[in-house]
């Protein structure tokens, strides 16, 4: 029991996707300037990953290793697409915000590196907690970002304007635009990957 | 892989060609069976939504659910028009009757009367009449390209075929942010009170700049960080208006007609069914 509980906690900071595993860093770029696409993206990956994690594990014994790679894929777009249906017949508004991101879940380095380095060869309950982990520890990261570009970016939370509410326009605040573009969030997430490591020794390379 | 003993086992040739075979037959035929049974619903979704767009454009809030209602009470007539100002189909919403030709504007996929157009074919391009507060307006819808993804607008005109009084813009890709931005109230509020034609009646369109003079008639403020975004916007309102050209020429001839036919009548409450009428 503990050590499924281990599964779904490790990746959340220990062995975090983005700042130890370094994965997925593309998308965490790309829809992290406001704070409400970063929580879709993040809620959405973690769906997709638990799931073909866990028919990716059910399935992993017949896969023959040498287009392992192909299947693998056709699991994770089959999935994505099916979701986006059904979420387009029954939840229109939600479909037409993940839209944009059908694209960036299939060929998120996270959902593909978990299946190799886990589910190929794990039970599938067990893939599942990982998934489901992994998943949330990259919607974290994202959430953080998000958070903070938006603010200083935009001058808002979840739309909310926050700076103005504040007054700090009257006394000569500004937005940085810089904060909005995708450098800063790889900027960002030096940061983060900094303060990581400074706290938790065992991350740091020798 | 540590366990599993997947390197262990070997698999033929022919294994691994029927697995990867039967993997897609499976896959496909879920999709499409799970397609097929959602494609009503989706469609719907698409309709109603297009319907909530269009009344967006006349300031008319609605969810989707009530968008067709609400449509058929705004809306008075479906026109399609071909670039030489002729008008090619007219649908009456409150009818439910085609006055003349086949397709109904609502039902035409603007991107292919584009194509058409750019392959020397004759296209013909949806305009939506409109009844708000008694006066007559028109929305012309427009499709481009953004940055990543097609982009769409409606722009809705006063009944002088120059002045906006709504607008709405949508996109299917842009970067939450920086060009998703033309979806914002930020954004769209510049454009009303800005015109699309000049003195002379020849159509200029709105450019989508930086530093826009917010003074100026043809201008509105571009979006920091979505340049190739506000470039794509531009670029539709100046083609997709481009086209009107002929058809608003007509239209406000025949406005000028009308105008001096009804000072020399009388009937100044004509003015309002003039459209009903002339459609009989």
């Amino acid at each position: 029991m503990s050590k499924n509980k281990k599964l779904f906690t490790t990746p959340l900071l220990k062995n975090n996707p983005i700042t130890v595993q370094v994965l997925g860093i593309c998308s965490c770029l790309a829809v992290t300037a406001q704070l409400k696409p970063a929580v879709v993206m993040a809620l959405s990956v973690t769906v997709v990953v638990a799931l073909s994690n866990f028919i990716i594990s059910l399935m992993r014994n017949t896969i023959p290793p040498r287009i392992r790679i192909i299947v693998q894929l056709v699991v994770v777009s089959a999935l994505v697409i099916l979701v986006n249906q059904v979420l387009m017949a029954y939840v229109y508004d939600v479909s037409k915000q993940l839209s944009v991101y059908v694209g960036l879940i299939i060929t998120n380095c996270i959902v593909m590196g978990r299946l190799e380095a886990f589910a190929m060869s794990h039970k599938p309950w067990e893939s599942f907690l990982d998934g489901v982990g992994n998943g949330l520890g990259y919607g974290i990261i994202l959430v953080i970002l998000g958070f903070f570009r938006e603010l200083f970016g935009s001058g808002t939370i979840w739309g909310y304007p926050v700076m103005e509410k504040l007054g700090m326009y009257k006394i000569g605040y500004e937005n940085n635009g810089l904060v909005i573009m995708a450098p800063m969030a790889l900027i960002l997430v030096g940061v983060i990957i900094w303060i990581q490591r400074s706290k938790d020794k065992e991350l740091c390379e020798k | 892989m540590k366990s599993g003993g997947l390197e262990m086992k070997n698999f033929s040739n022919k294994y691994i060609f029927i697995y990867a075979a039967a993997l897609v037959a499976v896959v496909a035929v879920i999709l499409s069976v799970v397609a097929m049974g959602l494609k009503d619903r989706q469609q719907e979704n698409v309709r109603n939504e297009k319907m909530q767009t269009l009344l967006a454009a006349i300031n008319v809030a609605t969810d989707r659910d009530g968008a067709e209602a609400l449509y058929k009470q705004y809306f008075t007539s479906e026109l399609t028009v071909g670039t030489n100002g002729e008008v090619v189909s007219e649908y009456d919403i409150a009818a439910d009757n085609m006055v003349k030709g086949e397709v109904r504007a609502f039902a035409i996929n603007l991107k292919d009367e584009q194509n058409k157009e750019k392959s020397g074919a004759k296209g013909a391009f949806p305009v939506y009449l409109f009844q708000k507060d008694g006066k007559t307006g028109y929305v012309i819808p427009t499709q481009g390209n953004g940055l990543w993804g097609p982009v769409y607008a409606n722009i809705a005109l006063d009944e002088d075929f120059n002045t906006v009084v709504g607008v709405t813009f949508s996109h299917d890709s842009e970067t939450p942010g920086l060009g998703a931005e033309i979806t914002t109230e930020k954004f769209q509020a510049p454009f009303i009170g800005k015109q699309i034609l000049d003195e002379s009646g020849n159509v200029v369109s709105i450019a989508v700049k930086k530093n826009a003079d917010p003074n100026g008639a043809h201008e509105v403020d571009a979006i920091s960080g979505g340049t190739m975004t506000s470039n794509g916007v531009s670029a539709m309102l100046g083609d997709d208006l481009m086209r009107y050209q002929a058809f608003i020429n007509n239209m406000l001839q025949g406005q000028a007609v009308e105008a001096v036919a009804e000072n020399a009548a009388d009937a100044p409450q004509e003015e309002a069914n003039e459209k009903e009428v002339s459609n009989e």
